[in-house]
Order: C-alpha cells, then structure tokens, then sequence
C-alpha cells in the first residue's frame, strides 16, 4: 500500500545519505523523495513515497526514528485527520503551430495548470495537484501534443487539521 | 579559557571522558594525534598488529567492564580494515568509540594517498558517525560519540577527523564539558516504561500456568542481571537465554534452561515452545533463536521488554511491549508485582515437573566411550578447572567450540562470557581476550578457539608480547572448518568441500615463536593436567593444542523450517 511518511532531520552532512542508506539497505522501497530546509534552518523536510503494508511502514518509521540525525518521523495517513499530498510537475511541450497552441492553452485553463516558458515552438507547463491529477494532466496533454520532457517533483505532504511536525 | 590544538583537544577529551587504554595503530593521517597521546600520562596505548584486532580489543574491554572502548586508527586501509570489528560491535550493541585519521578537508573527493570515505564505508554498520569539518568541531563531536555511544540501544560510533583539524599549530579554547551536559535533540531513548504496560506484564506474569522468561544480551549490556535473578526467583519462573545472553543468568541454578534455539538444549526449546507466557528482556528474535516464525511458541502470550522500540514486532508480534533500560523496567516490574501484591503463581508445580521430565528425557550429552577427545568434553574440563573462581573471563571465536561453550561451559557472573553473537566473527575471541586482559590485568581471560578462527587473528601473539597480556588460548584443532563441515556431513553427502585444515601451523612452536608457551593435548588421558598446567602459567601467554574429534557434531540442532524445539538430536535424526 501506498504510504507517505514525512521526516525532520538534522540539516548536516549526510543526514539524507542515512536516510536514503536505511531504505537500501532494509531492502525499503522509495517511490519518490523530496528535501529541503525548513523555516527552521538547522533542519530539512523530507518527504518520502514508499509502499508497504501496516506492519511494514511501522517499522519503516521506527528504524527511521532510531537514526540519529532524524528528529521527528510521520506516516501522513496515520495522522489524526488524514494528509494532504502534492506534486509539482514541469512539461516541456513541441508547439509546432497555432493550432497546438490553442490545444494547449486550453487544457492548461482546465487543468488550472500555467504555462511559466513560451518559446517560438516550445511552450512549458507547472501543473500542481495530487499524484492521481499529475498523472492524468500528464497522459491528457501527452494525447494532444507532442511532450519533450516532463520532470515531476515527487510528493510533499503535511497533516490535515492543526496537526504540526515542529511543536 | 585553555588554548590546546586540535589533536591535543582529542587526547584531553578521552582523558577528561576517564579513557584509560586506547588500542590502535598509527599512520600518516594520525600520526598529529599519536604525538599528543605520547605525552599522555593518563592514557595507555596498546598497538595491535592489524586494525581489526584493535577494534576487536576495544569491543572486548568494553564487554568485560561496560565501559565505552576506544580504539584509533589511520585513514583508508586503516578504517577500512576495522569494517568487521564495528561490524560486530554493531550486531551485538557494544559501546566502542573509534577514532579514524582522514585527509585534509581540501582533499576530500580527490582521491588522495589513502583516502576513503570512512563514514560512507561504515554508514551501515555505526550507531552513528561524526565527519569533522573544523578543528573546533573535534572535541564536541567525541563527546557526543561517547553519550550515543553508552545510552540507549549501545553501539558503535565513528568519528572522522582529517588531518587539518588535527594541526598542531593552530589553537583554540578547550573546554571540559561532562557527558551529563550533553544535549541531541534528535536523539534521546527512553528509559523507563510505559506503567500500564509494567502493570499487565507483571499482571500477566503471576497470572501464567506455564511462563519462560527469555534473557537476552541487552541485559548484560544494561546492568539488569541483579534485577533479572531476583525477578525470576521470586515468580518461580524458568530461565532460558539467547547465546548473547549466556551468563546473565548463573549456568547452574535449577531454575536455568540453558541456551535456547538453533542448538539450544532440547528442555530450553522444549519449554519455550509450550509456554503460555514468554516473558522476554532485551532480546531481539534472531532467525538463529526463532526458527520458523509462523511456528513460534503457537501458546504464548509475549511480553517484549527492550530499550530498542524497532525491535520490537520486527520479528515476532509482542503483545504487551514495553520500550526502556532492562535496569529500569526491571525494577518497575518488581514495584509493580509489590503494589499488585503478587507472587508465583502456586500452580506452576506442574510446569515445573514438566521442565524436569524433559530435562531427564533429552539432556544434554556427547559421546563419552569414543577414543578420540570430544570437544564437549574440552569445555566441561576447563569448565571444572575454574569452577568457583570469580577472576575467570571466557571469550570464543566463532564455530562448533562457541556454540559448544555456550551449551557446557558453567557461568556464575555476567560480562564473563563474551562471543560474536550477531555477526558470527570469526577472529574476534583472541583480540578480544587481549581486550579483556588489558582491561582487567589481575583476572584469569580464557579464549576458546578453533584451528579456523584463530588464525583469522594469530597475528596478535605479537601485541600480547609488547603488553604482557597473558591469556590463555585454547584451540579445539580438528583440522577442519568444523560448522560448515558438519553441514557438509549432514546435507551434502560429506563432499567437504574447503573445510579441511589438513596443513595447519605447529601451534606449539608458533607460540615459541613469538615467545610464549605452547602446550599439545592428544590424549585424553592428558586433558585435565594440561589444562590445569596452562592455568598455573599465570605470566604466559599459553597456547594449549588440543587436538579434538574431527568428525563431532554439535547437537541439538533445529530442523531448518520447523518449530523451535524441532530438533535433530544425533546423525541418524536427519
């Protein structure tokens, strides 16, 4: 099953290299990851994708929280009110003529995506929503146009409700 | 404030930590801090003969004293050869800190002379690890690496400090900061357990009709052996351990089952197997203790006391656990089954003349009649040589002697049996008893061997000359990798396939050659008196040959799949 986990860690040298090191080498599965620091510059946010039954991701976060450098762990469905999931994606388009551009245009106004680089025959799209909405956006515009790269950031997810890893 | 550089700050750090005995080896990106450690007066330096060892001796004198061990080596092939030293240290949650010399900071990645990525290369197999990255960083980070190293689920902590951080002209404020000041946000084990958990544990445990408490080593690791002989004699409760658990609890009381598990005595794993209740501390269900796990003791109810929370239904399914110290959870415990007014269930007669019954059915035994020495008999022999001594501390290597060890020897007090449990070391029990007698010059240090094992380590007959560390080495030599080739004997139609030791060294003249004593045992006859000799050699180091049956298995032993008290109990069985 498909699980989100979020993790403070200690924003030094080779913080993310254990945490990555862990998933390797218990034989863990990382579907997607993202870090960055905090508001809080001494730690960064981790955002792991993993998939794994109860059992599984119970001891995901326990070996997880057992690493020294890592300062909270939090399996997002876990959380009292659920999580919120998000991903951002950047498609790179061939908009050879005007009417692909139009075509475009269009599924950008639907999608509520923007396009952020025009270029004579290139158009690029930031499209921001859930992985199952990433998709879909992804596959619909890869129906109309010709897509030269699309680069998907993996999820970032925070707890619904008032719920916060920082207090 | 006190201006000292920075391979001065590592030598007062240690000394100011209360470090007495460093083991290690120099070299050149080191060499700053051997010559700050030359003027110590407090520190005493042991150099080994390979870097391995060095780790393998701290890991013994932190075993033996519970204590934190240190040991110091260079960049490169120099950490990079301690692997399987912290390695085992790791497995089996020994506090041992080890400082390793790197590259400068502005060499770092360029693939310099002897420069590896020492806390990549160790990252799997540390507690944790510290890269220094400037001289003001180097003695905070050792401070940090003993607290994490001795708190907590114990272990092995790197810390890397290159060159320039070492520079002994650069100086700046020292500070001595006691480990009670120590703070890691991110890192702080919890130490006493859960009360209502403590209160339907204790609860349990008088209310069970056939209980087993199971020891394991973290119970050694946690000073919890007082604690743990006076529950289990108060509940009337029998005891079994893991094979790191082997002299928490006195070998020869009553109510001691002895080792449990792949060649764990049959009344041990008989016991386990029908139990209502294991009342398990600080064990962690090895694939070695468990057997099949869908076959795991089908009646119990599982009580998991560890201080490590991902031990906990890792492997087994716990249904009352209980996170913290063995010490303190121990003692909650006991307040618990006083503020409960609890005692031994009456009704556990019955489990106990059940335990007895298959004590007297399936004990322990090996062929007595055969002309060739058995290594059991080996281990009974030295066993009842030193019966009633305090002063005697045995370690082993890795093979058919450990488990024969474990299964015979007679232990009356904790930290005295010290073995590779986890990781199955072979070399560590000589390193290790040099570790031990460094720590402890007046007791008696007994490593148990094979021909195989030692010579994994043999090297160190050199550092024990250098320090005088007299231990007594005793080599069960059957001319053979013995584990692996009983495997061979039972389930690969005895195709011995590189197990044979057909070509050993003349031990006795190798220990001459290195200036110690060597004694050979190949009569039965001269058993007894051999080993009584070598004992009474107490300023030699004594390498005794004892020349053992090459063709004994150890039994019992676990049919692979089954239960844990599926047991083949001679050749025939399987």
């Amino acid at each position: 099953m498909r699980r989100v986990i979020s993790i403070l860690i200690e924003n030094e040298a080779g913080s993310l290299s254990r945490v990555v090191g862990l998933f390797s080498q218990r034989g863990y599965n990382i579907e997607s990851l993202t870090v960055a620091p905090t508001d809080d510059a001494t730690l960064s946010r981790c955002t792991i994708l993993t998939d794994g039954d109860k059992m599984e991701v119970e001891q995901i976060t326990k070996q997880l929280h057992k690493l020294v450098c890592v300062y909270r762990v939090s399996a997002l469905d876990e959380e009292a009110e659920g999580g919120l999931e998000r991903e951002l994606v950047l498609l790179k388009i061939a908009t050879p003529n005007r009417n692909v551009r139009d075509e475009i245009k269009s599924l950008a106004d639907i999608f509520a995506a923007r396009i952020v680089d025009v270029n004579p025959e290139i158009y690029t799209l930031q499209f921001a929503g859930s992985s199952t909405e990433a998709d879909n956006f992804v596959s619909t515009v890869c129906k109309s146009a010709e897509v030269m790269e699309v680069v998907r950031s993996g999820v970032l997810g925070i707890a619904r409700g008032s719920h916060s890893m920082h207090n | 404030m006190e201006k000292l550089n920075g391979s001065a700050q590592v030598i007062r750090t240690l000394e100011d930590l209360g470090v007495t005995e460093i083991f290690g080896y120099p070299g050149a990106a080191i060499v700053d801090i051997y010559d700050e450690l030359y003027s110590s007066k407090k520190i005493h330096h042991s150099l080994v003969r390979h870097e391995q060892a060095a780790v393998h001796m701290a890991d013994g004198y932190a075993r033996a004293t519970g204590k934190v061990g240190v040991a110091l080596v260079t960049s490169g092939p120099g950490a990079t050869n301690t692997v399987t030293a912290i390695a085992t240290a790791y497995m089996d949650s020994i506090p041992v800190v080890l400082i390793t010399g790197q590259v400068s900071t502005n060499l770092i990645g360029s693939d310099a002379f002897q420069e590896v990525d020492t806390v990549g290369v160790t990252r799997p197999v540390v507690k944790h690890s510290f890269l220094c990255k400037k001289p003001e960083d180097v003695a905070d980070f050792i401070r940090k690496a003993f607290y994490i190293a001795s708190t907590g689920r114990k272990g092995p902590v790197v810390v890397d400090i290159p060159k320039n951080c070492q520079n002994p002209r650069y100086f700046f404020d020292y500070e001595n900061i006691p480990l009670s000041e120590i703070h890691l946000r991110s890192y702080n084990p919890t130490v006493l357990g859960h009360k209502g958990q403590v209160k339907r544990a204790a609860t349990e445990l008088a209310k069970a009709k056939c209980p087993v408490l199971l020891v394991g080593g973290g119970v050694i690791q946690a000073d919890a052996c007082g604690e743990l002989q006076t529950l289990a004699r108060r509940m009337n409760l029998p005891v079994c351990s893991t094979l790191m658990g082997i002299s928490a609890y006195p070998s020869d009381d009553r109510q001691f089952l002895g080792l449990v598990g792949l060649h764990g005595l049959y009344t041990a794993n008989h016991a386990m197997h029908n139990c209502d209740l294991l009342f398990t501390v600080a064990v962690r269900f090895d694939d070695r203790v468990t057997n099949n796990v869908q076959k795991f003791c089908p009646k119990a109810k599982i009580v998991h006391i560890d201080v490590d929370p991902a031990s906990i239904s890792k492997v087994i399914h716990s249904d009352i656990p209980i996170v913290g110290d063995a010490k303190a959870v121990l003692n909650q415990v006991l307040d618990a089954l006083d503020e409960l007014k609890l005692s031994a269930n009456p009704e556990l007669d019955s489990w106990w003349e059940s335990i007895e019954q298959s004590r007297r059915e399936r004990p322990l035994t090996y062929n007595k009649n055969s002309k060739n020495i058995q290594p059991e008999e080996v281990i009974e022999a030295i066993s009842n040589a030193v019966l009633g001594r305090d002063d005697v501390y045995v370690t082993t290597d890795v093979g058919q002697h450990q488990i024969f060890t474990a299964q015979y020897f007679k232990f009356a007090h904790p930290r005295h049996f010290l073995t590779s449990g986890g990781l199955g070391t072979m070399g560590f029990g000589f390193p290790a008893a040099a570790g031990v007698k460094s720590a402890l010059p007046q007791a008696c240090v007994i490593c148990i061997t094979g021909d195989g094992s030692f010579q994994m380590n043999m090297q160190e007959l050199s550092t024990c000359k250098q320090y005088h560390l007299p231990v007594k080495i005793f080599i069960l030599d059957n001319h053979a990798l013995g584990m692996v080739r009983q495997f061979q004997t039972v389930f690969y139609k005895e195709r011995y396939s590189a197990t044979c030791l057909d070509d050993n060294p003349d031990f006795v003249k190798l220990a001459d050659a290195f200036g110690h004593k060597g004694l050979r045992v190949t009569e039965k006859k001269d058993l007894e008196e051999t080993i009584n000799k070598a004992l009474s050699l107490k300023d030699d180091l004594v390498i005794v040959d004892i020349r053992t049956d090459t063709d004994e298995i150890v039994f019992p032993w676990q049919r692979s799949g089954g239960s844990i008290e599926d047991q083949m109990f001679s050749k025939e069985d399987a």
